[in-house]
């Protein structure tokens, strides 16, 4: 119990109006019924009106100057307020209304809603901004080796988004407070970016490995050749084998995308696919009329009864 | 339930003339019950208010009608409030981040008129 004299403002000499005018004043400005709102006035109330009843009393004023009684001599029995039952379920007689019961929970969702434009300050509440969620389409190959880009947003804001190494189609960014401003000091909401991968011409991923259907010349495939082919980090030589036929499957170790959790690279599969020649071949044909295979080849065998 | 004699008893500032004045002009309004004005705790904690109002604070007679009124109108708003706020409350959270940030739209000092 803190000392009255202290509590009500006055000095140890003051007279019984000064008392009863410090505590008016005080009363006036903690009174809990008008103040329905504000938690910490009923407490100061209460100590503000133990002060008042101690020094109003001239007998127990005297008392506590000569150090016979302490502070809290003079406290009052617990009071009940009339706004507990005002703010409470019952009340209902003077302005009738659907009850709903005083709760914190509300008073602390109505003080943060109102933390801006409220006249009392209230203690501070920081609430965090909203999320937001886009959705960004990116090439196939700004996925498969991580890109960074910038992104401008409808509102003029500009967004760095960090593309990793082996995202994957319709994986989720979250950048971190880059989301709708908080109020009251709060922090601001998180930016989720959905990746859309456009599909390439001719790279397809599947898992880690990348998979590509190049095409070889006849003479080529029959010959064997040592070909460029295109990879997710550029042109790589291969030697396509003597005797090669379409369909025929040739892996490039370590040319697919790394994974994000080993460190591992996937492979890059490629599929030959013979094509002819694209102009006429006088020569070539007259060849293949003269020409008596070795075997009798039927690769429509399996498909007809 | 506290009876006229009770309440005067209780407050040892309140005037039983006083009393009675307000329940003529209904600042308080007891409950009658075979001829005896009967006090709800509700009730006997608005007189000890209005005592405080009236001979602490020394707010006279003829003022304290429009102090209750207005105390009685805070109350009201204070439960109509609370019901919207438990009403919102009940929303989703990004309804009720919404809500509050349309709030702070339209309370905040850097609100823009739209028109």
């Amino acid at each position: 119990m803190n000392d009255p004299y202290e509590t009500l403002g006055v000095s140890r000499s003051a007279t019984d109006k000064e008392i009863k005018d410090a505590f008016k004043k005080l009363a006036r400005k903690f009174h809990p019924d008008l103040h329905p709102g504000d938690k910490e006035a009923e407490g100061k109330f209460k100590d503000i009106s133990a002060a008042n009843d101690l020094l109003k009393d001239t007998e127990k004023r005297r008392r506590f100057d000569a150090g016979e009684i302490d502070a809290s001599g003079a406290e009052r029995p617990q009071e009940r307020f009339y706004r507990d039952f005002a703010d409470g379920p019952a009340y209902a007689s003077h302005a009738a209304q659907d009850g709903f019961g005083n709760n914190e929970e509300l008073e602390e969702f109505l003080a943060r809603a109102f933390a801006g434009g409220g006249r009392r300050s209230q203690a501070e509440f920081r609430v965090r901004g909203q999320d937001v969620s886009y959705v960004l389409p990116v090439e196939f190959l700004e996925v498969a080796n991580g890109a960074a880009r910038t992104i401008t947003l409808p509102e003029g804001k500009t967004l760095q988004v960090t593309i990793p190494e082996g995202a994957e189609d319709r994986q989720t960014l979250r950048l971190k407070e880059q989301g709708m401003p908080g109020f009251g000091g709060g922090p601001a909401g998180d930016a989720y970016v959905e990746l859309h991968v456009e599909p390439h011409p001719f790279f397809r991923r599947k898992d880690d490995n990348i998979h590509v259907e190049v095409p070889v010349t006849l003479r080529e495939a029959a010959l064997g050749a040592r070909i460029e082919v295109p990879t997710i980090s550029g042109p790589v030589t291969v030697t396509v084998p003597k005797g090669s036929n379409t369909g025929t499957t040739l892996r490039l170790r370590d040319r697919g995308i790394r994974n994000r959790k080993s460190g591992q690279r996937g492979h890059q599969l490629i599929t030959l696919k013979v094509v002819l020649p694209a102009a006429e071949e006088p020569e070539l044909v007259a060849f293949l009329e003269t020409w008596h295979p070795k075997t009798q080849q039927d690769p429509r065998k399996e498909m007809l009864p | 339930m506290m009876r006229v004699d009770d309440l005067v008893a209780a407050i040892s500032s309140l005037q039983r003339s006083d009393l009675e004045a307000w329940i003529r002009e209904q600042l308080v309004v007891p409950q009658h019950e075979a001829g005896t004005l009967l006090f709800t705790d509700m009730e006997c904690a608005r007189v000890r208010l209005i005592c405080m109002l009236h001979y602490e604070l020394e707010i006279d007679a003829g003022t304290l009608p429009v102090v209750l009124s207005l105390v009685d109108q805070l109350y009201d708003t204070r439960q109509r409030l609370l019901s919207l706020t438990a009403a919102v409350a009940a929303q989703e959270k990004d309804v009720q981040a919404a809500i509050i940030a349309a709030i702070e739209l339209n309370a905040g000092p850097s609100a823009v008129d739209k028109s």
